[in-house]
């Protein structure tokens, strides 16, 4: 006979191990804090600071001492220079990204891998270091434009300090976001549904007329809507761009204001994002109002990609969009490079000029930038991996659970996802400018403010490989193990996070990725000693010192693409979707 | 003697109709029940509760003495020392096959000589074990499925539950694996709970089949048993093949009918008495020189014999098989030496 188990000879002792739970409910089997835990978390990473910035703007208003800010042309000014930009930078986005997308997911061009990490390496370079770049390529200082001799003659304005330059950069580095937005919406167009279109008779024009275009509509309008919010939001490149020339945005103005404080300072720059939160808000309800009746669920084969042969034009369009990749990446980047090697300020680069001098300032001499170094080594390493043990276990009751929890989650989740930055660091700066409560320490002014509001920032960018993981997980692999006996932590070690784990990998390299070059959030946060390495860049050139400034920024470019290249050998162990340059 | 017992079971989602309702059955020790009924029929549910992944709304679920579920409590997989074939098989792929048919062993604290011999043993049974160190992606299907075999195996678990475990094999594969369970059954000695809509696996595996509909249980009995006497249309419609007729019956006519009076019943005028639900199985309905003349409908060869469709006088259908092709419209005579009433 069979020996009996083991808990049925515990006889009286193991009715007392029996969970008490709601009737109806299902057994989660996860410790009691968990859920706690992980709501806690989210309440004072997304919805806290939110709370602060709605209080510290009722109360400007109430007080009478921030509602000027209302009524000053300055603001008005810096409403329509944010619209404008906003706008422009969108149509331009929307035009290369477009481009890049139907060639990448529709035709028969080669080298489509390398032409998306290349065109996606805009959206991972910080917007200042874009910026400045473009700034060394095009000016009349540019030692490009010296050494190549065809550079504008000295005293001619920099034609970037303007509302175009600034529309045309944040276009460029916008454009990715439309090329991913419709990119995914192309590349679940269903490839029998051409076909059948094809053998209907409609000729490759018409098929993309009437069959094509339609379905790509929707991707079309959420890559804008996330274009503009984006741009309402930046604040790297008017900053660099807009501040030379007296054009201040929103977001800059946020900056100044903070800069010359004042009494009612905490009231206007509360009102003032609330302001940005609103543009932003108002372009997401136009994107909702333009997707209504756009739903179509794609029925049949999708995922294989509808290719149109371009015959002999295949040549002309590889050669277009090689052109254009060199345009808004292999030249500024190239002027960049021109930039930090010249010895000294408007001397032209020759093989006999050409000097190291910059990189061995900022490496061996300059404190401000070493420290920069180690205050963002340490902030991002913090924050990518800080944020795993939030992201972890919210993704995981996300996916478990149902109903009101996951519900309440996910709106927690999506509310700094859907704020731009600036506004998130302004949340911030009023939530945590009194002493805490009970320790009676002020977070304001040192590292910890800024690691904080990474972490707020950056939830969202660390959640989302961890959740698709998750998404794509049989749940049956936990029950399995459960079945076989492993309590809650035995089996997230054994079998949970070994599976998540090349997601963790991805979520730690891109939210590193992200937050070592971040602007917006540190520009805000910073005081003496805390800079990063984004404010270190700005603060160069801000003082004039833009060989410095550039060899700063080439370094960055190369972490930048150091951690891509990381990621692409992970790619093969990653769920799909994680890596945005790859289908 | 420790016996699963299902008392009252109810399970209820919250959307309109409970996904369980009333469910009350029991599984003598050792013993293999087949769970059928038709996709949403609340069979996989009653499975996932028997394992704890889901809690009653109301009811309870006992082994022998002791309750493993009710309303208020219930103990948690990990402790009910069960263990299930899923649908998916649910290895684990960074697992070797080695790694996952131990790994119940593993967490119970079994290791070196032992865990090594226990393994060998489980996976010689399901004649696997020249792939211990592959990893799971490295097999076909129906590898996969002994490999998810032998992890059950391993712990000689009191109950194993199989959530359709067919469901995805070729149907080559299936009959073999159908062996391989009845193997697995008398050596284990194990209660075995067996969710299908396939009655044909059903009735191949299991000591007690017992077919639900609608989240309700409506019939519980031996295969030979549910077969010849099946209650009501539900389950005598799904267990084998069979024709329903509505004939005129008397209120106490007996279940089981005879040719004489399943005669005057089908030659009767329409309209004439009460109809009643009659089954009758095609194996029962056979040419007689001395039956009545049907009209043949369809005629389809089946490679042992030919499957035909012959209309009654009134137009109903009726299922019969022939040794020779009849040409369709050709009339035959035919006898029902049996039916029954359901």
């Amino acid at each position: 006979m069979r020996s009996r188990p083991r808990w049925l000879r515990i006889s009286n002792g193991g009715l007392l191990r029996l969970r008490r739970a709601k009737p109806g409910a299902s057994p989660a089997g996860e410790p009691r804090w968990l859920v706690p835990f992980v709501l806690t978390c989210l309440f004072l990473l997304c919805a806290l600071p939110l709370i602060s910035l709605a209080k510290a703007g009722f109360s400007g208003l109430a007080s009478g001492h921030s509602i000027g800010v209302l009524t000053e042309p300055a603001t008005y000014a810096a409403i329509r220079n944010t619209l404008i930009t906003a706008t422009g930078g969108m149509l331009i986005s929307v035009a290369i990204g477009a481009l890049f997308a139907f060639a990448v997911a529709l035709t028969d061009i080669r080298g489509k891998l390398t032409l998306s990490f290349a065109f996606m390496l805009p959206m991972m370079i910080p917007p200042q270091v874009t910026a400045l770049a473009w700034v060394e390529m095009t000016g009349p200082a540019s030692p490009l434009l010296k050494t190549l001799g065809i550079a504008p003659p000295l005293g001619s304005p920099q034609p970037l300090y303007s509302l175009f330059g600034i529309s045309l950069l944040l276009g460029v580095q916008h454009a990715p976001l439309v090329f991913l937005a419709l990119k995914a919406g192309l590349s679940a167009s269903p490839r029998d549904g051409v076909e059948a279109a094809r053998l209907s008779g409609a000729s490759p024009f018409r098929v993309f007329r009437d069959i094509v275009a339609p379905l790509a509509a929707p991707g079309l309008i959420a890559g804008a809507a996330i274009a503009f919010v984006s741009g309402v939001g930046n604040f790297g490149i008017p900053a660099i761009l807009g501040i030379p020339a007296g054009i201040t945005v929103l977001p800059t103005l946020i900056y100044t204001r903070l800069a010359s404080f004042g009494s009612g300072t905490f009231g206007e720059i509360a009102l003032i994002s609330s302001l940005i939160a609103a543009i932003a808000a108002m372009g997401l309800i136009l994107q909702q109002r333009a997707l209504s009746g756009k739903d179509y669920r794609i029925i049949g084969l999708s995922g294989a990609n509808a290719a149109f042969s371009l015959g002999r034009f295949r040549v002309a369009v590889e050669l277009a969009l090689a052109a254009i990749l060199f345009l808004v990446l292999v030249a500024p980047l190239a002027a960049l490079i021109a930039s930090s090697l010249v010895p000294a300020y408007g001397v032209p680069l020759t093989l006999k000029t050409v000097s190291l001098r910059a990189y061995e300032e900022i490496l061996f001499r300059q404190t401000m930038t070493l420290s920069a170094f180690t205050n963002s080594l340490f902030l991002a390493s913090s924050a990518a991996l800080g944020l795993l043990v939030v992201a972890v276990p919210a993704a995981y009751l996300m996916n478990r659970r149902k109903g009101v929890l996951a519900n309440t989650l996910g709106i927690l989740i999506e509310i700094p996802y859907a704020l731009p930055g600036i506004v998130l660091a302004v949340a911030f700066i009023l939530t945590f400018a009194a002493p805490l409560p009970i320790l009676n320490v002020s977070l304001y002014g040192t590292i910890w403010i800024i690691l904080i509001a990474y972490f707020s920032s950056f939830l969202a960018v660390s959640l989302k490989p961890v959740m698709s993981a998750f998404l794509q997980m049989d749940p049956s692999l936990e029950e399995a193990a459960r079945l076989s006996g492993a309590g809650f932590f035995r089996r997230m070690r054994d079998v949970i996070l070994p599976l998540v784990a090349p997601a963790a990998g991805a979520s730690i390299i891109l939210v590193f990725l992200i937050a070592a070059n971040e602007l917006t959030v540190s520009a805000l946060l910073w005081s003496a000693g805390t800079q990063t390495l984004g404010v270190a860049i700005f603060n160069l050139d801000d003082s004039g010192s833009s060989d410095l400034a550039s060899a700063l920024s080439v370094l960055v470019v190369l972490m930048v693409m150091a951690l891509m290249a990381a990621l692409e050998t992970l790619a093969n162990y990653l769920p799909e979707g994680v890596l945005p340059w790859r289908n | 003697m420790a016996q699963l017992i299902l008392n009252h079971l109810t399970k209820d989602f919250g959307g309109g109709r409970p996904a369980v309702s009333d469910v009350s059955l029991t599984v003598r020790e050792g013993g293999f029940l087949a769970l059928l009924g038709p996709s949403g029929c609340g069979k996989t549910t009653v499975l996932r509760m028997t394992a704890g992944f889901e809690q009653p709304s109301d009811g309870s679920i006992d082994y022998g003495e002791r309750r493993l579920s009710d309303a208020a409590r219930a103990l948690p997989p990990e402790k009910r020392n069960m263990a299930m074939v899923f649908q998916s098989y649910a290895l684990w792929p960074h697992m070797t096959v080695a790694e996952n048919v131990g790994y119940p062993l593993k967490v119970r604290g079994v290791s070196g000589e032992t865990w090594r011999r226990k393994v060998g043993e489980a996976l010689a049974l399901v004649k696997l074990t020249d792939y211990a160190e592959r990893r799971p992606a490295a097999l076909s299907g129906g590898q996969r499925q002994r490999v998810a075999l032998a992890r059950c195996l391993v712990t000689s678990p009191d109950v194993v539950l199989l959530d359709e475990p067919l469901a995805n094999l070729d149907q080559h594969l299936r009959k073999s694996m159908e062996e391989t369970f009845r193997i697995f059954h008398e050596r284990s000695g194990a209660t075995m709970v067996y969710v299908t809509h396939d009655q044909s696996e059903a009735m191949a595996l299991a000591t007690d089949v017992a077919v639900m509909s609608e989240g309700r249980l409506v019939q519980m009995a031996a295969p030979s048993e549910i077969y010849a006497r099946p209650e009501g249309t539900v389950v005598g419609g799904l267990i084998g093949r069979g024709s329903i007729l509505k004939v005129p019956l008397a209120e106490h006519a007996p279940r089981a009918l005879a040719w004489p009076q399943l005669r005057e019943a089908i030659g009767s005028a329409p309209g004439v008495g009460h109809r009643r639900d009659v089954l009758v199985r095609p194996e029962h309905v056979r040419p007689d020189p001395l039956g009545m003349a049907l009209e043949v409908t369809a005629c389809v060869y089946e490679g042992e014999r030919f499957a035909l469709t012959l209309a009654l006088p009134d137009g109903q259908a009726l299922k019969a098989f022939g040794d020779t092709a009849i040409p369709v419209g050709q009339k035959a005579n035919f006898a029902v030496v049996s039916g029954w009433r359901l």
